[in-house]
């Protein structure tokens, strides 16, 4: 009996040493062909790659675009009924409130590029190599690119200094003030301008004068026009970049009948002259409605395209972003940039027998010309609607103008003003019988008409209406003292549980 | 020689009552099973001496006996008999299986328990309930058989998934019982329904013993083996069946539709789409006709050769299955063959070997399904008022604009549709039982699963329409290769005493590692030759891929476990029964230190009626009370959720090309732990008259926390919304399931001719949410487009209950509309819903005033079972019942001119005319604001199967060599009653937030069958 005892005790014995050879070594295998977040930026490259993740939601921001458009008095939602996209259509109407799926995306999409910018920052002194300091103003610059983005919208948002968020800061880092995000806004441009070169490397690239002209901006919209001025007078100084000309259009082009205006939103104008900083985009890869922060396209031309539309230069989109009747008569006659603005389909169809579109929500006859898709490639990628490759030129040179003339103006220095104001109204009309004469206030209303004609649909009048404090008396449905802020998205509110406070009176 | 199908209980044969003298006579006779057929190699024994003899290949026996003994016969898996001798010399002995048996042998993991000494919750389906129900996979055999299991399908279409929940929905990761088949961890759904012999299903901590994976409860399979001493015997099975819609939705055809949209158009202010209805309408194009297909065939066949010598059993079997769908025909079809061997050996007295070798292999084709894209729900959206085909005979473009991007012809979408799969698999395990002493035993398993599957999926170039999201202007062809491979090995001992008699004790203590690993490849090639899918391979499609995409891709994966586990289980004199175990695992699915997981059980049992003071009760024949209680664990969740990878999508465009970079991918989560459940279960067996009714009776308590949530909804601060980011895994709360099973089962064989079981089983669960970490509530599910989150995990609530708007009837009119709180966003119109102002404030917002308006999980489940046989003949009949389950309608497309279904002819088109049914409109409204108003109670009652079959006399088709011949028609799915709008009351997508979203789900299929079962 011991016997068997002690061969069972034996055999316990042997299976528990059997097993114990494996032990918990076995369950400690490596990740086979993976890169750990944690322990990368090891070289240059390295730097080099997560930069590019950090560029990659500029894409995104078409919806900053596009629904800036659809908030600003220059355009109606549209689409194909009132119940399309219901995040524009309540945007439009002024009636949005904390549950909108549109800017949830753009508090999601605006803060994953902080995130991926500060991914960078927070290894900022892991490696050491030559050219270091592009790439981290690059990422300084992309990140004060968010961060405006998502002050101009929300106001004062959380911010983790060059760290990324991680679980829990959503219930313990409050939301700053927007002056705490202005004044990282201005630290990140600072050292962007000041560190990278003022030229691009590649076409895309932030360059030390879009640093300047995004600072200048940050400036002018919390009313620093000292600071304003200087920095875009900097800028202007460089003379890197010009207003387009007729010197710059192509024979072919010229024959077209484009103007130096026009040409721009064309393809054969993208990354020009004008252009200090464009956000670049391909019709190569294709994408849906699902992934739209994944489409390497404009997702904002195609859904400001005429519907169904058949016939030459442009092509089928989804009826947004449709240009007012108030902004289609605002133009002064003789302004040449009204024909590259506003597509108006009661001349466009006559003059293009064969041409045809259908009608749908909102319609007013208008599209907005500058960035609705042009005649598609048959390469492109589909979804073709998603996948347009038209850049948004995001500061234009004649933008720079504008804001420097206002902020010369607010600062005493009329001349300086009335000289940038009208090198932007000559190109418009093409002479040099439309110039400003006046001066004080009378000027500053006419720089601020000049900004609303130069950028027609290109994503800015709402926020200048606000910090003009003109939004009230130009938007239907706006509500002073509440509207000047978008609401924080209700899951974000949630999710904060109490740390975050919203908007005012939403 | 278990070949009952049907005929499960008989009685013993008359008992002569003569008395004789003590003297040696010769006895002879017959054995024979319950069908009256011979049993070879019975053993028979002289009670009380060591004298025995067998039967042979006929069943009969001869040997010399004193007149005043007892024989007693015996057959492995029958019952035994003992006839007193009496001075016969002639005994014939019919014997009757012990399937149903006290003496039933249970698998309970590591081991096996007579049923009488189980002590955990433990519910067993065999291969009789098996044959009936002809479940094309195995999992539908759950469904109404076994107490406690809700089997729902995610899909009807040919060879898609089904869920499996144990008592209720607990997790919100993986929520899949760990299958393990003979030993080894397995796939329920791949297995041939007619290679296993019982399904047993632990649903208690009795499962404990395996530790990490048993949170969601564990079935065992234990697969057909031969029997010792028997003969070689051939089985075949076949039917051939037709297959039909189980359900189609009643939609408008042309003319209603006209109507309905003039009226919706000039509400909405806008022109009338039909200024003149024309009476040429008539009733249009029935799109879900064109679609569905009738007598959709389906055809099984299979073969089973098995038996055994008094060392050796074996058993082969191979099958085939082909079953196209009832949408697409064979662009959705599934064919699945199988084969296996098993080969069971004593190698000497101490050594057993064990095998089973299974080869699976399939192919499968499908349709889009289960979304706004799928052919069925572009089959129910598109206007009846467009005709199929063009005038030059081609599918018919579809309009966009008010028809929306989406909604294109279903019939050119199935000619356009390409795909297939091909899955082969080759599993199985080897056992070795060393009896290293009398009363010790060294048993290893190694069990191992090697599976390749190809894909491929042909996107031609087509053009459904002006603008429609399908178009293609470029041909592709995308093809996949996976590998998925996993071992395991067990070596554990067991120890068996019994002390004086009256203790026994089993101590069994061993390891398990465990590992799966694999890798998958893809790639694209595009320019397809010809447009067709005879040339769509990457070797034909040579054009060059879109600049800065690269068309291939790969992963890899090795995940593990290591377990440590013992058992003790003690029993006096069978009466008092205890059992403990233990287990610790180690899992990569965490990080350092959190790695190991321990789970202990304990589970006890009382049988009643053994007691002296209990006596000898006539009614009650058994009763035992028995209970358990123990941890167990989950790590069913995506791999290396601790560690914060570089997956993400990171391109950007400089100097006009697509650079690619790096970015991170899902947001890590490095405190992820072991989920664990609390299981808690008091059990009572009881059998009544004779053993004809028999009762299980369980109350639980299952207690899931720190429960593993994938892809959870966190603030947009993290990134996860970034391209090819995604949400944590986290360990997001708890949550509790507590609930009642009782199951009644009635059997008796009432004459030679006649004999009856009936069979009931219900459960109730009540699912309550008792605890989330760090957050008032965790969101899930989508509804709608652009709408907030539908489901709501909350404390206090049912799990991924319905977060929305309470509906209060209709406004009839403005005065209405003035008294009533005001609607926040659009103006609500005379005919729109009238939502509840929850909290008062005067306002109606999504903020403040949504509420539970429903949940998903039913609050009774229960199957209802009859079984007969008169003569030659057998009926039976199966069904399940769900009570209490609520369903979101999401299928219905928002294009305003969208096709119906019927119930909006019901709908406001004036004061009073309607409370509920809101009035059309192409206008903005609110009307499509998630509420109650697209919340329905689908609770139904199912038909599930119903079969009629005869057997021919032994005596009649014996002479061909048959044994049985059996000739059947039935009905699967053969109604449902409901009064569910959509297509299946009983589908689900399985998630336990975001479950009983109906986002237009493919009907089961009714299918009619006509059978052979045919034995040798």
């Amino acid at each position: 009996m011991k016997k068997y005892i002690y061969i069972t005790l034996a055999s316990l014995v042997f299976i528990t040493t059997a097993t114990v050879s494996c032990s918990d070594e076995f369950v400690d295998r490596p990740v086979e062909y993976s890169i750990d977040a944690e322990n990368y930026f090891n070289s240059k490259s390295d730097y080099e790659q997560a930069l590019i993740g950090a560029y990659d939601l500029l894409h995104s921001s078409f919806i900053n675009v596009l629904m800036g458009e659809i908030a600003s008095d220059n355009t109606f939602a549209g689409g194909n009924g009132p119940n399309d996209v219901p995040g524009y259509q309540s945007v439009d109407d002024m009636i949005h409130n904390p549950v909108n799926a549109q800017l949830k995306q753009l508090w999601d999409w605006m803060f994953a590029g902080v995130q991926r910018a500060n991914y960078i920052l927070e290894f900022k002194d892991k490696t050491d190599f030559d050219g270091k300091n592009q790439i981290i103003a690059q990422a300084r610059f992309l990140r004060a690119y968010y961060h405006f983005e998502l002050v101009k919208w929300f106001g004062g948002i959380p911010m983790n200094g060059d760290k990324r968020f991680s679980t829990g800061d959503e219930k313990s880092i409050p939301r700053s003030t927007a002056a705490e995000v202005y004044a990282s806004i201005e630290a990140d441009l600072l050292y962007a301008s000041q560190n990278l070169s003022p030229a691009a490397a590649e076409k895309g690239r932030a360059t030390s004068g879009a640093a300047l002209a995004l600072l200048g901006k940050a400036y002018l919209y919390q009313g620093k026009y000292a600071q304003a001025a200087t920095t875009l007078e900097t800028l202007i100084a460089t003379r890197n970049y010009r207003l387009v000309t007729t010197a710059d259009l192509t024979p072919a082009q010229i024959t077209a009948g484009l103007t130096p205006f026009g040409s721009i939103f064309e393809e054969a104008g993208e990354n020009g002259p004008e252009s200090v900083f464009e956000i670049q985009y391909t019709d190569t890869q294709g994408g849906s409605y699902d992934g739209l922060q994944a489409i390497e396209g404009n997702v904002a031309v195609g859904f400001s395209g005429p519907f169904g539309y058949e016939g030459p230069v442009f092509a089928d989109g989804n009826n947004f972003n449709l240009p007012t009747p108030k902004i289609v008569n605002a133009f002064e006659a003789g302004d040449l940039r009204k024909e590259v603005t506003i597509l108006d389909m009661a001349t466009w169809i006559p003059a293009n027998p064969g041409t045809s579109y259908t009608k749908q929500n909102e319609d007013t006859g208008f599209f907005n010309r500058k960035y609705i898709p042009r005649k598609r490639r048959t390469e492109a990628a589909g979804d073709v609607k998603l996948t347009s490759p038209n850049n948004y030129r995001a500061i234009r040179y004649a933008d720079v103008l504008l804001m420097a003339a206002e902020a010369h103006n607010k600062t005493g220095n009329d001349a300086k003003a009335q000289q940038y104001l009208n090198q932007v109204r000559d190109r418009a009309f093409g002479d040099i019988n439309h110039r400003i004469t006046a001066t004080g206030s009378a000027l500053n209303d006419f720089i601020l008409t000049e900004r609303r004609m130069e950028l027609v649909g290109e994503g800015h009048r709402f926020f200048d209406l606000v910090r003009t404090g003109k939004a009230a008396s130009e938007i239907p449905g706006f509500t002073a003292g509440k509207n000047e802020l978008f609401p924080i998205p209700l899951e974000e509110i949630q999710f904060a549980a109490g740390n975050w406070a919203q908007n005012p009176k939403y | 020689m278990k070949l009952t199908k049907l005929f499960i209980f008989c009685f013993l044969s008359v008992l002569f009552s003569v008395y004789g003298q003590a003297q040696d006579l010769t006895i002879k006779g017959k054995v024979v099973d319950e069908n009256g057929l011979p049993i070879p190699g019975a053993s028979i024994l002289i009670k009380g001496t060591t004298k025995a003899t067998s039967s042979d290949l006929d069943g009969n026996y001869q040997f010399k006996a004193d007149t005043n003994g007892t024989l007693v016969f015996s057959f492995v898996g029958y019952g035994t008999a003992q006839e007193a001798i009496k001075g016969r010399t002639i005994i014939d002995v019919k014997l009757n299986p012990e399937s149903q048996s006290l003496k039933e042998v249970v698998v309970i993991g590591y081991g096996s328990q007579k049923k009488r000494e189980v002590t955990g919750a433990v519910s067993v389906v065999d291969s009789k309930a098996l044959d009936i129900l002809k479940p094309i996979r195995i999992e539908q055999a759950l469904q109404g058989t076994v107490s406690g299991v809700n089997v729902t399908t995610t899909s009807g279409s040919p060879g898609a998934k089904l869920d499996i929940r144990i008592r209720g929905i607990a997790t919100n990761g993986n929520a899949e019982p760990l299958t393990i088949i003979d030993g080894y961890i397995g796939e329920l759904g791949l297995l041939n329904p007619n290679d296993i012999e019982t399904l047993t299903v632990l649903k208690d901590a009795q499962a404990a013993i395996y530790g990490s994976a048993a949170a969601n409860g564990v079935i065992l399979v234990t697969t057909k083996t031969g029997k010792k001493n028997s003969k070689g015997k051939l089985t075949f099975n076949t039917y051939t069946g037709f297959q039909e819609t189980s359900k189609t939705l009643s939609t408008l055809n042309a003319t209603q539709y006209a109507a309905l949209l003039n009226e919706s158009y000039a509400n909405g202010g806008r022109a009338l789409p039909y200024p003149v209805l024309s009476s040429t309408l008539g009733k249009g194009t029935d799109w879900q006709n064109e679609v569905f297909n009738k007598g959709v065939p389906i055809i099984s066949h299979d073969l089973t050769f098995s038996g055994g010598s008094d060392k050796i059993t074996y058993a082969v079997s191979g099958s085939h299955l082909d079953q196209e769908g009832i949408i697409g025909g064979d662009k959705s079809d599934f064919l699945r063959n199988t084969a296996r061997v098993s080969l069971n050996a004593d190698v000497s007295d101490r050594l057993k070997l064990k095998s089973n070798v299974i080869y699976t292999y399939f192919n499968r084709r499908t349709l889009l399904e289960n979304g706004n894209a799928s052919v069925l729900l572009n089959a129910v959206n598109s206007p009846s008022v467009i005709a199929p085909y063009d005038n030059a005979g081609n599918f018919s473009q579809f309009p966009g604009g008010s028809l929306g991007n989406e909604i294109i012809n279903p019939l050119a979408q199935i000619n356009n549709t390409y795909n297939s799969y091909n899955f082969k698999q080759i599993s199985g395990n080897f056992g070795l039982d060393y009896k290293l002493l009398k009363d010790f035993v060294i048993s290893s398993n190694l069990g191992f699963k090697s599976a390749n599957s190809e894909s491929k999926s042909f996107s031609p170039i087509v053009e459904y329409g002006s603008g429609k999201v399908f178009n293609i202007p470029r041909s592709s062809v995308n093809q996949n290769t996976v590998n998925d491979n996993n071992y395991s090995f067990d070596l554990f001992g067991t120890y068996t005493k019994t002390i004086a008699n009256d203790h026994k004790v089993t101590a069994m203590i061993g390891n398990t590692i465990f590992k799966e690993y694999g890798n998958g490849l893809g790639g694209a090639g595009y320019d397809v030759p010809n447009n067709s899918w005879d040339f769509a391979d990457i070797v034909l499609a040579r054009g060059i891929p879109p600049v800065g995409s690269n068309p291939s891709s790969s992963y890899i994966y090795d995940e593990r476990r290591l377990s440590y586990f013992t058992r003790v289980q003690y029993d006096y004199k069978g009466k008092y029964l205890l059992s403990g175990m233990y287990r610790r695992d180690s899992s990569t699915k965490f990080g350092p230190g959190n790695k190991v997981g321990y789970f202990p059980s304990v589970t006890g049992g009382w049988v009643i009626s053994d007691e002296s003071f209990f006596g000898e009760s006539k009614i009650i024949n058994f009763m035992k009370l028995r209970g358990s209680y123990g941890l167990v664990g989950n790590d069913k969740i995506p791999n290396n959720g601790y560690i914060s990878q570089l997956t993400g999508e990171a391109e950007y465009v400089f100097d006009g090309l697509i650079t690619q970079g790096r970015a991170i991918g899902q947001i890590p989560n490095p405190n992820l732990k072991w989920e664990q459940g609390r299981k808690i279960d008091v059990g009572l067996d009881v059998n009544l008259l004779n053993n004809k009714i028999n009762i299980v009776a369980d109350y639980f308590i299952d207690t899931r926390e720190d429960l593993l949530i994938e892809k959870i909804p966190v603030s947009g601060i993290f990134g996860g919304a970034a391209p090819g980011s995604s949400n944590p895994t986290i360990n997001a709360g708890e949550v509790r399931n507590e609930g009642v099973e009782f199951a009644i089962n009635y059997k008796n064989q009432f004459s030679d001719n006649f004999s009856l079981n009936l069979g009931y089983n219900i459960t109730l669960l009540k699912n309550n949410v008792t605890q989330i970490n760090g957050a008032d509530f965790i969101e899930g599910g989508a509804f709608g487009i652009g709408q907030l989150a539908p489901s709501r995990m909350q404390v206090g609530h049912a799990m991924g209950y319905f977060y929305g708007l309470k509906t209060n009837g209709l406004y009839q009119n403005q005065a209405d509309i003035d008294a009533q709180p005001f609607q926040n966003g659009v103006a609500a119109q005379a005919g729109d819903i009238r939502y509840v102002d929850q909290n008062g404030d005067g306002t109606i917002t999504l903020e403040k005033d949504r509420t539970d308006i429903g949940d998903p999980i039913p609050e009774a489940t229960m199957g209802f079972n009859v079984q007969m046989n008169y003569k030659g003949f057998d009926f039976s009949m199966y069904t399940f019942a769900s009570l209490g389950n609520d369903m979101v309608r999401n299928f219905e497309s928002i294009a305003d001119n969208a096709n119906r279904l019927t119930y909006v002819l019901d709908r406001w088109t004036g004061e009073g005319t309607s409370n509920s049914v809101p009035r059309v409109t192409t206008g903005a409204n609110t009307n499509r604001l998630f509420s109650d108003y697209f919340v329905e109670d689908a609770s139904y009652l199912r038909i599930q199967n119903m079969q009629l079959g005869y057997s021919l006399k032994p005596d009649m088709i014996q002479k061909a060599g048959i044994s049985k011949l059996r000739l059947y028609v039935a009905a699967n799915n053969l109604y449902t009653f409901t009064k569910y709008k959509g297509y299946d009351p009983g589908a689900s997508n399985g998630k336990p937030i975001g479950g009983g979203i109906d986002d237009g789900f493919y009907p089961i299929p009714r299918t009619y069958m006509l059978g052979l079962n045919i034995n040798f």
